[in-house]
């Protein structure tokens, strides 16, 4: 190898190597880092919100859903960890005396359709396979970004259910229905991809709490609007409009959520507290022993809202300035390849009149060989 | 009567028959769901997968480390390498340089060269240097232990080399982190929770989005060369990330975009600060109005850059000890970065609005280059004590930094895809009407395949082999348990199952039954005729 010479040589190293053999390691040593402390290990939110039933008296099932939304929207979760399968537009409905509002409350204090709503799944796109896929991935390849659920090992997924269910089922769309046995295999199948971190599950529905029966995936936590045997009441209807606009368990459970802010922090066990009989008529449950953390401990916003952890950047890389350099033409097409592109493949046809004259060539040559008598048994 | 009799009687039986022996196999084989074959044994096999990583290490002695009689005993090739360096600080970047070019070093492997006590190479204090491609220097005083053979002295490097090959390869801690959500709970230490929960997880493909924030257009005409500065500076990483990942790139402006927070103004310093818990709450409305490109299903990584309005500058932000943070920029993990750049020190009071300013692009990059590295996956390494670690420089990564990023990927995808195919056998074994396809058996078969090349490779030491396999067991295992069809047939209770079928076969079989009951019972009595006639 040459030594390179520079002008001023203030010092010089010179280095003679023997090389030796290959060795091969395989390593196993524990190092202790400072300990950091992380309250939650979640680092994204998703929210899957569905409204399964459909025709205009069931209002109050959307105007739940779309208050959940409302409050989900307000506290940080952007629309596209939202997902909102609505089974049927109440804003728009041909019935609805004041179109593109739906409300809460009678006295039409609180419009929940505001002006910024974005429905992923409506209408008839409601269906039990599709929530399905969207809780466990297996969605076509054509499916859109904001009809996904791209949640990862580290998202808190909040799942709310409203409409009409029975002992162990839901119904969607009135025609079809699904189980908890179905639910529960789809949260364990989100779990063996580690689709999420924790996940709350919240319905209100008659009989609601067999829904969560069934579960058996960890860090699941469920609160239902009523037992099994008990029926889940609607709020109060509102003469002007005619249908009853909220139920029960979601009115004030959007109330207490109106009290809460990005910082807040209340907890779970002020969440099981909303609506105690003496409000709802059917008595709320909750199932937290899949979950691990303390109920105690999580705050609503873990779920309802989206605060992320930031870090302070310490790092930077220096750069040094790059020089501008003239831009060169050089990537681009030549005009003459772009002006003469080769003519489109058309498919070839034989000339007009080509089959025509084919058949009746045919046909002479029959009647040639085998007489003329024989034209009367084919006309 | 008794020829009808016996006509009727034979013709119940044979319809009987034929009801039991073609009726039943026939319904039962339309009704049976199509489940193609998987190779249960091999996948079984993986769910006791033991992994076992070799590194190659090479090690070089200068002259001078070892005496006469144990330099005869090293199979020895000699290379001289000399050279004249302009100052002694650059003289070790050099030499480092230089050496690079000696040897060829395949992804994954590692030269260690070790030079003698007394060498000028490196400052006092420093034992290590690890350079930006695989090779590292290593001062040890072996030559003086006299008489050694070369196994003892290479047992005497053993702790110095191990560590090396820490810092530079993997260590236990780095392969728990990547296994941290097959583990149990428990196993992982918090810290290396703190790093999974910051890089992104392994994934085909990422897109970048670099956005510029400018809520004061009236006042700032904000000019941003990013195109230049992406080339320069941003896609020789990725470029070097290729192996690993498909990244696509894109930059906006964002006109009238504020942040969700307050800044409060310090008369002390004279500026807006951010404090570090309002840092949290900035985000959300912002992120609201970035987009994303509705066509892939690939994380995304933002990086912001906001120029503060002219009524709110200069903004600066204040770490957890009410500190200048030098940077001035904070970054969310899983998410992206943001950096505020002032931009108030390029005008003055009475100038003409708007402004024309020219953002300075090395010092953004740098910063968004750095957050790119944590979101990516390169962690903070803390050198150990005497160890210098050459920073990355222009091209953002250095080799030993990417195939440390390397070992640990090709763990997360082995595990990952090892996991998902176990899991999705276990599904398909417990549901028993789900229709498997011969698409999915295959997939299942070439990731099963893939997993089992990939350990082979990680044995042998081949990384970009292993990481190449890996890919490929993930990608097919990912596709075989996503997979459309797995959702074709749901959950029929048996109760239904009965309701079902009772309308239809059951006014079918009880003719059949009475009818064979009634053979059977005239068979029997013919039988007891005869026997009471024969006595």
């Amino acid at each position: 190898s040459n030594p390179p010479v520079a002008p001023e040589i203030s010092s010089s190293v010179a280095l003679d190597f023997v090389l030796i053999g290959r060795t091969s390691a395989f390593l196993l040593l524990h190092q202790a880092r400072a300990e950091r402390f992380f309250r939650s290990d979640h680092t994204n939110n998703w929210a899957v919100l569905v409204c399964t039933s459909r025709f205009w008296f069931n209002y109050r099932h959307v105007a739940n859903t779309l208050s959940v939304y409302r409050s989900v929207k307000r506290l940080g979760i952007p629309d596209s960890h939202i997902v909102l399968m609505l089974a049927d537009d109440m804003a728009c409905n041909h019935r609805n005396p004041k179109p593109a509002t739906v409300f809460s409350h009678k006295n039409m204090e609180l419009n929940v359709y505001g002006d910024d709503v974005e429905v992923d799944y409506r209408g008839y796109e409601v269906t039990v396979e599709n929530f399905l896929r969207v809780l466990t991935g297996r969605l076509p390849p054509s499916t859109p970004r904001s009809k996904r659920l791209l949640s990862d090992d580290h998202s808190n997924i909040l799942i709310y259910l409203t409409g009409h269910g029975g002992n162990g089922f839901l119904k969607f769309q009135d025609s079809e229905e699904i189980s908890n046995v179905e639910l529960a295999d789809a949260f364990e199948q989100m779990w063996q991809k580690r689709r999420y971190n924790e996940l709350l599950f919240i319905i209100d529905t008659c009989q609601g709490a067999s829904m969560y029966e069934r579960f058996y995936s960890p860090n699941l936590m469920a609160l239902a609007s009523s037992q099994v045997g008990e029926d889940s009441l609607s709020h109060q209807p509102d003469l002007a409009i005619g249908v009853h606009l909220m139920d029960r368990y979601t009115f004030y459970l959007l109330e207490f959520l109106e009290d809460i802010h990005p910082a807040s922090q209340a907890n779970m066990n002020d969440l099981f507290k909303v609506c105690p009989k003496s409000q709802c008529v059917s008595t709320p449950g909750h199932r937290t022993d899949l979950f691990q953390r303390d109920p105690g401990s999580v705050l609503i916003t873990d779920f309802f809202g989206s605060v992320r952890k930031v870090e302070i950047t310490m790092e930077t890389i220096n750069l040094t300035p790059h020089t501008e350099t003239a831009l060169a033409y050089v990537d681009q097409l030549p005009v003459a390849q772009i002006i003469h592109q080769k003519p489109k493949q058309k498919d070839w046809h034989p000339p007009d009149g080509f089959i025509l004259g084919l058949w009746t060539l045919i046909l002479l040559v029959f009647f040639r060989t085998y007489g003329i008598k024989h034209l009367k048994h084919i006309f | 009567t008794t020829v009808t009799g016996t006509r009727g009687r034979s013709a119940a039986v044979a319809i009987a028959a034929l009801v039991i022996a073609a009726g039943i196999p026939l319904w039962w084989k339309t009704t049976e769901t199509y489940r193609a074959w998987l190779p249960a044994a091999r996948i079984s096999e993986l769910e006791a997968l033991q992994l076992e990583l070799r590194v190659e290490v090479e090690v070089v002695f200068a002259r001078g480390t070892l005496s006469p009689e144990q330099q005869k005993k090293v199979p020895a090739s000699r290379i001289t390498y000399e050279s004249c360096c302009k100052s002694k600080s650059l003289c070790l970047v050099e030499a480092d340089h230089a050496l690079h070019t000696l040897t060829e070093t395949s992804c994954g492997s590692v030269v260690i060269y070790i030079i003698p006590e007394a060498s000028a190479l490196l400052p006092q204090d420093m034992r290590v240097y690890v350079g930006r491609s695989r090779t590292a220097l290593l001062r040890s005083q072996v030559a003086s232990v006299v008489g050694a053979g070369l196994p003892e002295v290479l047992a005497a490097l053993d702790p110095q080399m191990e560590q090396v090959l820490q810092t530079m390869s993997f260590n236990h801690q780095d392969v728990t982190a990547a296994l941290t959500d097959r583990l149990r709970p428990g196993l992982s230490t918090r810290d290396s929770l703190a790093d999974s929960m910051r890089a992104f997880k392994s994934s085909p493909g990422y897109e970048i989005t670099f956005s510029l924030l400018n809520p004061d257009p009236k006042h700032h005409q904000l000019h941003w060369d990013v195109e230049a500065a992406l080339d320069a500076y941003i896609y020789p990483l990725l470029h070097k990330m290729a192996p690993v990942a498909n990244f696509s790139v894109d930059s906006q402006i964002l006109y009238y975009a504020v942040l969700g927070v307050n800044p409060r103004y310090d008369a002390s310093a004279s500026a807006y600060t951010l404090s570090a818990d309002s840092l949290a709450h900035v985000i959300n409305p912002v992120e609201a109005r970035l987009g994303s490109n509705a066509a892939s299903s690939n994380p995304v990584l933002n990086f912001l850059l906001y120029v503060p309005d002219s009524l709110h500058s200069p903004l600066i932000i204040r770490n957890d000890q009410k500190q200048e943070v030098a940077s001035n920029a904070f970054h969310s993990p899983r998410w992206g970065g943001i950096m505020v750049y002032n931009v108030d020190g390029a005008y003055g009071n009475d100038t003409q609005f708007p402004v024309d300013i020219a953002i300075d692009m090395s010092r953004v990059m740098g910063v968004f280059l750095s957050q790119l590295r944590l979101m990516l996956g390169f962690q903070q390494t803390g050198a150990p004590p005497g160890f210098v670690l050459e920073a990355a420089g222009r091209e953002g990564v250095a080799e030993w930094e990417l195939d440390r990023l390397l070992w640990s990927r090709s763990v997360e995808n082995v595990a990952t895809a090892s996991a998902s195919i176990t899991s999705l056998a276990q599904l398909l074994d417990q549901i028993a009407n789900i229709v498997i396809n011969d698409n999915i058996a295959q997939q299942v078969a070439s990731a099963v395949t893939a997993l089992q090349a990939a350990v082979a490779e990680l044995e042998a030491g081949n990384l970009a082999l292993a990481l190449e396999h890996s890919r490929e067991a993930i990608s097919a295992s990912e596709r075989a348990f996503f997979d459309p069809s797995l959702l074709h047939l749901l959950y029929f209770p048996d109760d239904q199952k009965f309701a079902i079928y009772i309308p239809l076969f059951l006014p079918m079989c009880v003719p059949i039954l009475l009818s064979l009951l009634k053979i059977f019972r005239e068979v029997q009595q013919h039988r007891a005729e005869k026997r009471a006639k024969r006595d």
